[in-house]
């Protein structure tokens, strides 16, 4: 499914030097389980994302390892150190060898 | 409705079949555990798994795990068609070893997470999700 994958995530605009801050992430995706039939009888085959990655200047925040019961639109919560300004990447892998990345700076005010 | 001797044998025929069904499922539960443990003894400890008591909807079942100090957490659903959820591995600039998401859950059954710590021991949790309507498209 490579249309209509847009990523969404929330990163405060800034923090204090060392704070922990928690930070979103949403992705629409249908994420076929490849458990349901269409009306035909026929499996509909799997296609997910199975894996997530955040990294905060280079240094891995974290890293899911997704399966077909994560639900549609993937939603992450999660919480990172900041120690300095810098960028957060998020990258996502779908199936079909499609990757899907976006990126969200933060300031040390 | 009388109760006939035919009618008994087939609901306790039904019972045993019932009983039957977690026993299954849980066998597929345990070859994921093991895959993630390589057979160590799994212990309890400081991990948290939050879930609902009851989910209406099973497509979308927001639970959060909790263990400070873990290297990875892994989270099963012990009575769906695959177990596995997911697997979180946190790396040094986690803020804390912690996160929610959004799964799936086929019927009414324990939900587990295991943690992988620092040393290596193993420690897990479970919660206990009633479902209304399945969240697998059966």
């Amino acid at each position: 499914m490579a249309t209509g994958v847009k990523p969404r995530v929330k990163v405060p605009k800034t923090a204090a030097a060392g704070e922990t801050v928690t930070l979103k992430t949403l992705i629409s995706h249908k994420m076929e389980s490849g458990q349901r039939k269409d009306g035909d009888g026929n499996v509909i085959p799997r296609s997910i994302i199975n894996r997530f990655t955040c990294e905060f200047n280079g240094k891995p925040v974290i890293d899911v390892t997704l399966e077909p019961a994560i639900s549609t639109n993937p939603f992450f919560e999660f919480e990172a150190v900041v120690d300095a300004e810098g960028e957060f990447k998020f990258t996502w892998y779908d199936d079909d060898g499609d990757v899907y990345e976006t990126a969200k700076s933060i300031k040390i005010a | 409705m009388k109760l006939t001797r035919r009618d008994a044998l087939a609901i306790g025929l039904g019972a045993t079949a019932v009983a039957m069904l977690p026993l299954r499922a849980s066998a597929a539960a345990e070859e994921a555990i093991a895959a993630f443990t390589g057979g160590a003894e799994v212990g309890a400890g400081d991990i948290t798994l939050t879930a609902p008591e009851i989910a209406e909807n099973g497509n979308t079942v927001p639970v959060s795990v909790e263990a400070p100090g873990a290297g990875s957490i892994i989270i099963l659903a012990t009575a769906n068609p695959t177990p596995g959820v997911a697997r979180f591995n946190f790396g040094e600039a986690a803020g804390s070893q912690a996160a929610s998401t959004r799964i799936r859950l086929a019927g009414t059954q324990d939900v587990l997470a295991i943690a992988q710590m620092a040393d290596g021991s193993f420690i897990q949790t479970k919660s206990t999700v009633k479902v209304t309507i399945g969240g697998c498209g059966g």
